[in-house]
């Protein structure tokens, strides 16, 4: 699974991934609060030269994830002109792009091993109340290595059934797919079993 | 223990992989994605605690930047855009199904996983995902609604689906259902 960190290495990938996210909690918390249009139209030029100066390869990138908040800035963007208040419904989409473009350039510029590293600081209060935080490294593994192997074993069931039938298959296939996530996890289970089991799991 | 973890990691990527199946969309042909139907399916097969862990450990996924929203989607940002809130609700939706189903023991195992994910997934979800709705696009909790009803007779279609899904796992593989110890039992 590829993970949604960006192809192009940037100087944010160096810096600590806790600094990242605390500076994106406080500026969405301040973005929220903000009802200017021009304030915030700023603020969106600032993320954009953001996502502009690591280069092309990188803002493309960026943009390309931001393509599912159209439906909504669509929508909001012709009920605000129906209803005659269209800067007001200006100021809610720039709002809303800046949120997601912000948080998705935390996400593009951390790799995935820091943001466990961060789940584990942030779980360490829990762990002093018997929370074992291998268990969970476990857990995000197998899901990572299993949603391929299932995802495989589905497109295996659909291609099946168009071999034998004209019609889609549609939810019919969920059955016997979800059967094989069951038996999928039967057989897991064993074989951490089989390898000690995860009580051998040593707490970091 | 073990199986726990499986379990819970395995329907993790059994909601992942339904929302990423191109192949798989429900009746009518509306191209509706079937994750939300596997987090009934968390709640209705696995039950309230581990089916909530399961639906949690996906939000972790997806915070921690890996694209396993339907359609390959991920990342920070998706919690602060419009659909933020029905992705919040998950962890809760699949307990609240799973404690029906747990404590509702009369009736058909079916009907009764209907309701639950009727009750637990859909107004769960709809009531969180219209307050998100509500707070990113600024508008009132009425107007948030009328944005989204439009989608409710699909997820009613995938909680019938969740029921009958259910009932049928109940028979063909009882010891998995761990929402209804009882079955399990007997199957061992």
């Amino acid at each position: 699974m590829i993970s949604l960190t960006s192809p192009v290495e940037t100087k944010a990938h160096s810096w600590r991934a806790g600094f990242k996210l605390t500076v994106l909690f406080l500026s969405t918390i301040v973005l929220f609060s903000i009802d200017n249009i021009f304030i915030l139209s700023a603020f969106l030029a600032v993320v954009f030269t953001l996502y502009a100066l690591p280069g092309m390869v990188f803002m493309k990138y960026g943009f390309s994830k931001l393509r599912i908040l159209w439906p909504f800035v669509l929508v909001i963007s012709i009920w605000h002109a129906w209803i005659f208040e269209l800067v007001e419904g200006l100021t809610i989409v720039t709002r809303m792009i800046c949120a997601v473009a912000l948080a998705n350039l935390v996400t593009m510029t951390t790799k995935l091993s820091e943001m466990i590293d961060v789940v584990a600081f942030l779980t360490k209060p829990l762990q002093r109340f018997g929370f074992n935080f291998r268990i969970l490294e476990l857990a995000i593994a197998l899901v990572i290595r299993m949603t391929p192997v299932l995802l495989n074993k589905g497109q295996g069931l659909t291609m099946a059934w168009q071999a034998r039938s004209t019609r889609r298959s549609g939810w019919r296939i969920i059955l016997p797919f979800t059967l094989i996530a069951l038996d999928d996890a039967e057989h897991v289970a064993e074989a951490l079993k089989a390898r000690g089991g995860i009580n051998t799991l040593e707490k970091k | 223990m073990e199986k726990n973890i499986a379990y819970i990691a395995l329907f993790a990527a059994l909601t992942i992989a339904l929302g990423l199946v191109p192949q798989i969309t429900l009746a009518f042909g509306v191209p509706i994605t079937a994750q939300g139907l596997g987090i009934m399916l968390c709640g209705t097969i696995l039950g309230a605690k581990r089916g909530a862990l399961a639906a949690l450990l996906i939000l972790l996924l997806v915070a921690i930047g890996l694209p396993v929203l339907s359609g390959g989607r991920g990342g920070l940002g998706i919690f602060v855009s419009a659909t933020g809130g029905f992705l919040i609700s998950w962890p809760l939706c699949a307990f609240i199904t799973g404690l029906i189903v747990e404590k509702w023991r009369t009736g058909s195992l079916a009907i009764v996983a209907t309701l639950a994910s009727v009750i637990g997934s859909i107004i769960v979800m709809y009531i969180f995902g219209i307050i998100g709705m509500a707070i990113v696009l600024d508008k009132t909790l009425l107007e948030a609604s009328a944005l989204i009803t439009a989608f409710i007779p699909g997820d009613i279609i995938k909680a019938i689906i969740a029921g009958l899904l259910t009932s049928a796992i109940a028979k063909a593989r009882p010891a998995s259902l761990f929402s209804r110890p009882a079955l399990n039992q007997q199957a061992k």
